[in-house]
């Protein structure tokens, strides 16, 4: 079993909700990717050179000053519980845990962490830098990634071509390499339904969207990963400005649309957010999927001032920590265990009767 | 699913919001009769998957000028365009060079540039390996200015370049 408390923060300072909005934005996920000129890509490279690329990225990044005490994660020495506990702690993709459908972990694949930045190696590019940030901060989260592609920039050879940019083994993620995500909560679009109205026009203005977990995962509890979806043709800054100014403007929807559920249908919304928290703080078994849309629900209630002594804080945390390797490790169980729905429920009731407890 | 206004057969996939005098209309079109009416869909390059513009390299209009032809397979690595359409992923940085033409055409339908306008990696690069690369970006430059004759920055790229060799 890996021990998560290495970690500064375990690795999910990501969600203390200390960040800016909060209130509507889980985190800010800054994404660079970047591979070595004098190796083949991730797909075509041996076991071999795996290795060195991982010895060669270690060996400059413990001279940098963002990653000179970082931890190492070899996810191609670890068990499948493990690797998927930091996949939930959104510290490295599902690809590089090795979850996807063929379920097998690649040689060499690593993660390096310190704080909130990562890299994470022989994943789909040789480095992807990662930085991830409570709330909304996408200049903060990009400055401190930034950092850390000079300081590695100078140690290695980078793939960069005069008019292409750095070089990427897919042509989506070629040029800045750059993706940015800001995770959203956005249920009063959802209940109004406006939400693929929003969507739509977000992708009109180059944007996507995906789940919870980035790339190929379902939304579920009205989260919204919101992020560029080009890489080539505009500086960072620029596409960071755009995504910006279009997260804003998701925000701003966002607030009317609770705005018009509480003046058009008070006594609905107040119904749904206490029946949401009553099922959390007393049912007896709830699926994964049920506890991320009630505690969607019971966020709503605290955004729009519904349900008082409820912190943010703790809803984020209960996010994470009722997810399947987090609540089997936390009950010493499988993640496949039967009656992880019933510890789920007993685990939920309790950190709410705490939260009661300790505010009185 | 919606049906298109005009031919009332085919699925809308775009959806055209005007306004008027203050008057909010939206249009549902399907993309044959969006393409006769001669409206182009902005968000179209960003929803149709990377697949399907891999299935089209190659299979479009033939160009005006006939761009140069790429080698069957890459020097360096042994990967050919076949593969990449298969995986999606190329197989090594010098495919970049390598496949350059169809690449260049890929950029412009998935990013709608091809040029990269972000940080330049030579630039804050001050160590012997970065000079190999910011040297490699050079005589790059050189070769496209001097393809394009350009020769006032041809000279100015040469002059750089040995400054740095």
């Amino acid at each position: 079993m890996i021990d998560l408390s290495l970690l500064t923060d375990g690795g999910v300072g990501w969600l203390d909700a200390s960040g800016p909005a909060s209130h509507l934005v889980l985190s800010t996920r800054i994404r660079l990717a970047r591979n070595l000129s004098d190796h083949v890509f991730q797909g075509r490279n041996s076991e071999t050179e795996r290795e060195e690329i991982l010895a060669a990225v270690e060996q400059v990044a413990r001279d940098t000053t963002l990653l000179r005490r970082a931890t190492k994660f070899r996810l191609d020495r670890l068990d499948r519980i493990d690797r998927q506990l930091l996949h939930e702690r959104h510290l490295v993709s599902k690809e590089l845990a090795g979850l996807d459908a063929d379920g097998r972990v690649r040689s060499g694949a690593t993660l390096l962490v310190q704080d909130r930045i990562g890299v994470m190696l022989n994943e789909e590019d040789h480095l992807r830098i990662q930085g991830l940030h409570s709330g909304f901060a996408l200049d903060a989260a990009y400055a401190e990634a930034d950092q850390l592609d000079t300081e590695l920039g100078q140690r290695l050879a980078f793939a960069f071509h005069p008019e292409f940019g750095y070089l990427t083994s897919c042509p989506t993620n070629v040029g800045t390499g750059l993706r940015a995500s800001v995770l959203i909560h956005l249920p009063g679009l959802v209940l109004t339904k406006e939400i693929s109205k929003v969507l739509q026009g977000l992708a009109q203005v180059g944007l996507t969207f995906r789940g919870l977990y980035g790339e190929g995962s379902e939304v579920v509890g009205n989260f919204f990963q919101l992020s560029n979806q080009t890489t080539l043709g505009s500086s960072e800054h620029e596409l960071l400005d755009h995504l910006g100014k279009m997260v804003r403007q998701v925000m701003d929807y966002e607030e009317q649309a609770r705005q018009v559920l509480l003046r058009d249908a008070p006594a609905i919304i107040e119904d749904k957010v206490w029946r949401a928290y009553g099922l959390l703080r007393y049912a007896r078994s709830l699926s994964f999927e049920e506890a991320m849309n009630l505690l969607s629900g019971v966020r709503l209630g605290v955004g729009v001032g519904l349900i008082p002594d409820v912190a943010i804080y703790m809803l984020n945390k209960l996010l994470v920590y009722t997810q399947p390797a987090h609540l089997a490790v936390a009950e010493g169980v499988a993640p496949d265990e039967a009656d992880l729905p019933i510890r789920r429920a007993r685990f939920v009731r309790k950190v709410l009767e705490s939260e009661v407890g300790r505010r009185g | 699913m919606i049906f298109c206004d005009q031919c009332h057969e085919r699925e809308a996939v775009i959806h055209l919001t005007q306004i008027v005098n203050e008057q909010v209309t939206t249009v549902h079109l399907c993309e044959r009769c969006a393409a006769e009416k001669g409206v182009e869909s902005p968000g179209g390059v960003a929803k149709t998957p990377l697949g399907t513009f891999l299935a089209a390299m190659g299979k479009g209009p033939p160009e005006v000028t006939p761009a140069p032809r790429s080698p069957e397979t890459c020097a360096r690595c042994g990967g050919s365009l076949k593969d990449f359409h298969e995986s999606g992923r190329l197989g090594c940085p010098d495919c970049w060079h390598s496949f350059e033409a169809p690449l260049r055409d890929l950029l412009r339908r998935l990013h709608g540039s091809t040029h990269h306008l972000g940080e330049r990696y030579g630039d804050m690069v001050a160590t012997p390996a970065g000079e190999r690369v910011r040297a490699a970006d050079l005589r790059e430059q050189l070769r496209l200015a001097v393809e394009t004759e350009n020769f006032e920055l041809a000279a100015e790229l040469r002059d750089r370049l040995r400054v740095l060799e």
